[in-house]
């Protein structure tokens, strides 16, 4: 896994492939507050398109693209994210979480809920994707690469 | 009789498959094996969340305008999906974690069969 | 606005800290060290603080979200579960001070990403008591058991093979315990434990009510090292790193029994009678096996570690019999036991890793006279411990088996008191094992360099007998723990 594969349509096919399951993943995030969707499964296409490129071209063409130094800070800025949300509703006044409270311009009561989600799910959607390239960055771990 | 053995058909899958994943952790002894077969004792339980959320001529439960609480019946129920969503993370993470483990006890011990290892360590 | 929002900042300190640690420790590996003692101080703060807004028997219900129960999930910050977080994260403290050096020894290089997760293990274990939402509690199990099989693995040789272990029982019993929650929340279409304990005298006929009971005490016995679920509990506590082994062996089963008393005594409450099945009869029988089944194992051990864990067993036997004696004196055994459990296995785990960072080994069988000349504050602190698990007064140890031994009569159940009483007699002989050849047995070597005073760091040494000083002062003051316990006792006892 940390050496490209042989077949040169593999690789290419991968690479071309990456960045549209990318934009597949940011859009289900983004549109997650109001249809199927969200943070975790936006996340796990991140990941996924990642990790295509991670498991074709080799752990070394893949650091350039995303370097295994980010992968767990990622996933620390994802729930530091869905926990300040959470805090700024706190400082405002109301119960952890609660949205209603966040100081977003002039929206209201329902409205807000529904923006408001939309940073969690943000957060949510970077962790995963951290998480679950850090677990396969830990995995190979130990495998020869030269 | 037979209406309740067909009635409950999606209990009886659950419960098979719970004893699959059963059967893997308890008697396999690859260590990689029995992680499977926690992964699929815990596929069981989902698929029983998954069971009793479901409802026959029922839809998606997104609120459209003009909905009212009495058609309640019109709609699945959406809260022990959503649970499942968190339990499949926590199945994800616990594969996770039971991986890294095993590749620090093949790294110590170069062998994942249980009855090498409980050899190993006499 | 803080005080009402304790309830949910409590469990946040720790997960802050977690991430916290996260980002600092994997730049600076020492800075894991100090930001995570700062972040279980703050809790400890905030959880005393919060305990006295609510010693008096008062509640605080928070509404996360702002979505009232039992549509949302609501944290419920009652005198007990302020009561047990207070104890847990106090007992945390002592032994994440005390890890300094073993850290550096035993775990070099991986301190950033430990602290991390022991972070992570408090934020569970502090969600568990606080949550009021039965899922809600399953997640929460769910992150401190992952945090657990990390830090357990983190040891000698064989610990990542007993974490391993415990992480196919544990999760099977997290998987039951979610399986039991999904037979309630079908017949009452509820998870908020309050809600549901309200609507479950009207199905409890159902049989599947009494399924998601033994599924879910089940599940948690297994966490709770019930007996004959027991088994991930020796080698895990064994193998395990000195730190390890001293925050989870105080903390963890303590906080899987005290879900089983939440689902016992506060969901069924007086239902449980109805239930169709003994229940109470049933766990109180299997504490009673495990109480007399760890004493004998622990007799038979030559590891203290090992000694200590079958001793864990055993102890949570007398927890959980409290539980099940569903009487006033047996609820306030059960809770007092938590706390002085808590205290003494914490105290006795630390001297395990005090003896473990100067010697390199807990062999009883190589313990000897010259211990108590090199180690005498180390020795006066293990001493003290095992006075207390013994149940000698004034130690805190005896006033917990007083009251269970009152719950027993008070219910004329004297099986159950013969064996609380045959189990101190067996406390004895095990702890007395290792006094003896502490005081009593002249040492091998008689060179006089051997024997000059090597006691510990004092963050070892001063945690070490702090806790076991604790332990006396606790005993002291029993009667005022047990006037706030009387505030915690359910409506239905």
């Amino acid at each position: 896994m940390t050496r490209p594969v042989d077949s040169p349509i593999v690789v290419y096919g991968s690479r071309l492939l990456s960045p549209y399951i990318m934009l597949f993943g940011l859009y289900v995030i983004f549109h997650g507050h109001y249809s199927p969707g969200g943070g975790f499964q936006g996340g796990t296409l991140l990941a996924a398109s990642l990790l295509l490129v991670r498991i074709s071209s080799g752990s070394k063409i893949a650091q350039i693209q995303f370097s295994d130094m980010f992968t767990a800070p990622m996933a620390v800025v994802g729930v530091l994210i869905y926990f300040f949300t959470g805090l700024i509703a706190i400082l405002a006044g109301g119960q952890y979480l609660n949205y209603e409270l966040l100081p977003l311009g002039d929206m209201h009561g329902a409205e807000l809920r529904y923006w408001g989600i939309l940073f969690v799910e943000v957060g949510i959607g970077l962790t995963v994707m951290g998480i679950l390239v850090s677990l396969y960055d830990n995995l190979v771990i130990g495998e020869d690469n030269d | 009789m037979t209406d309740f053995l067909l009635g409950h058909y999606a209990y009886w899958f659950t419960i098979l498959v719970l004893a699959v994943g059963l059967y893997g952790i308890l008697v396999k002894r690859n260590l990689v094996k029995k992680t499977i077969g926690l992964s699929i004792f815990q596929a069981g339980i989902i698929l029983f969340f998954v069971a009793i959320s479901t409802k026959w001529n029922a839809s998606v439960p997104i609120k459209v305008k003009g909905s009212h609480v009495s058609e309640a019946a019109n709609f699945m129920n959406p809260l022990p999906q959503t649970l499942m969503l968190t339990a499949i993370v926590v199945g994800v993470a616990t594969i996770g974690v039971a991986l890294t483990l095993l590749i620090a006890i093949y790294k110590r011990y170069e062998t994942l069969d249980e009855e090498e290892l409980l050899e190993k360590f006499q | 606005m803080i005080v009402s929002d304790l309830p949910v900042l409590i469990p946040l300190t720790f997960l802050v800290s977690a991430l916290v640690v996260t980002l600092f420790g994997f730049w600076k590996e020492r800075w894991g060290y100090p930001l995570a003692v700062l972040g279980t101080l703050l809790a400890v703060c905030l959880s005393l603080y919060g305990f006295f807004q609510v010693m008096d028997g008062s509640m605080m219900r928070y509404e996360v979200g702002g979505w009232a129960p039992p549509v949302g999930i609501e944290f419920v910050y009652d005198t007990l579960s302020a009561f047990i977080v207070l104890v847990i994260n106090s007992v945390a403290l002592i032994a994440l001070i005390h890890s300094r050096v073993v850290g550096k020894t035993e775990f070099p290089g991986k301190r950033g990403g430990y602290y991390a997760v022991a972070m992570l293990l408090m934020f569970g274990f502090n969600g568990m008591v606080i949550t009021g939402d039965l899922f809600n509690l399953y997640v929460f199990l769910e992150i401190s058991s992952l945090s657990s099989y990390a830090l357990i693995a983190i040891g000698d040789k064989k610990a990542p093979f007993a974490a391993f272990r415990y992480l196919l029982i544990g999760t099977v019993g997290g998987s039951l315990y979610l399986l039991g929650i999904g037979f309630l929340y079908v017949v009452t279409g509820t998870l908020n434990i309050i809600d549901m304990s309200a609507m479950l005298p009207q199905v409890i006929d159902n049989s599947a009510v009494i399924g998601g009971l033994i599924l879910m005490v089940l599940g948690i016995g297994i966490k709770a090292a019930l007996f004959p679920l027991h088994g991930w509990l020796p080698d895990s506590y064994t193998h395990a790193s000195s730190t390890s082994s001293a925050l989870i062996a105080p903390i963890g089963t303590k906080v899987a029994a005290y879900v089983v008393l939440r689902i016992m005594l506060y969901l069924f409450g007086d239902q449980l009678v109805d239930i169709g099945l003994p229940v109470t009869s049933i766990v109180g029988a299997l504490a009673a096996l495990g109480i007399l089944y760890g004493s004998i194992m622990a007799m038979a051990q030559s590891e203290l570690k090992k000694m200590l864990a079958y001793s864990s067993v055993s102890q949570i036997g007398y927890v959980i019999m409290g539980i099940s004696l569903s009487n006033p004196f047996g609820f306030i055994g059960a809770v007092l036991h938590i706390l002085n459990h808590a205290l003494m296995k914490g105290t006795l785990f630390l001297v395990a890793g005090n003896l473990r960072e100067r010697e390199g080994h807990t062999n009883i069988l190589k313990f000897d006279e010259s211990y108590r000349k090199k180690y005498p504050w180390t020795m006066a602190a293990f001493t003290t411990a095992a006075l207390s698990m013994v149940g000698i007064p004034p130690m805190a140890g005896f006033f917990s088996k007083w009251y269970l031994a009152l719950g027993t009569i008070q219910n004329s159940n004297w099986l159950l008191l013969a064996v609380i009483l045959i189990s101190s007699l067996l406390n004895a002989v095990y702890f007395f094992r290792v006094l003896e050849k502490v005081y009593m047995r002249s040492s091998a070597s008689e060179s006089t360099s051997d024997t000059e005073r090597q006691e510990v760091v004092p963050s070892m040494l001063w945690t070490t007998t702090i806790a076991a000083a604790a332990l006396i002062i606790v005993g002291l003051f029993n009667a005022s723990i047990v006037a706030v316990i009387q505030h915690m006792i359910p409506a239905g006892l």
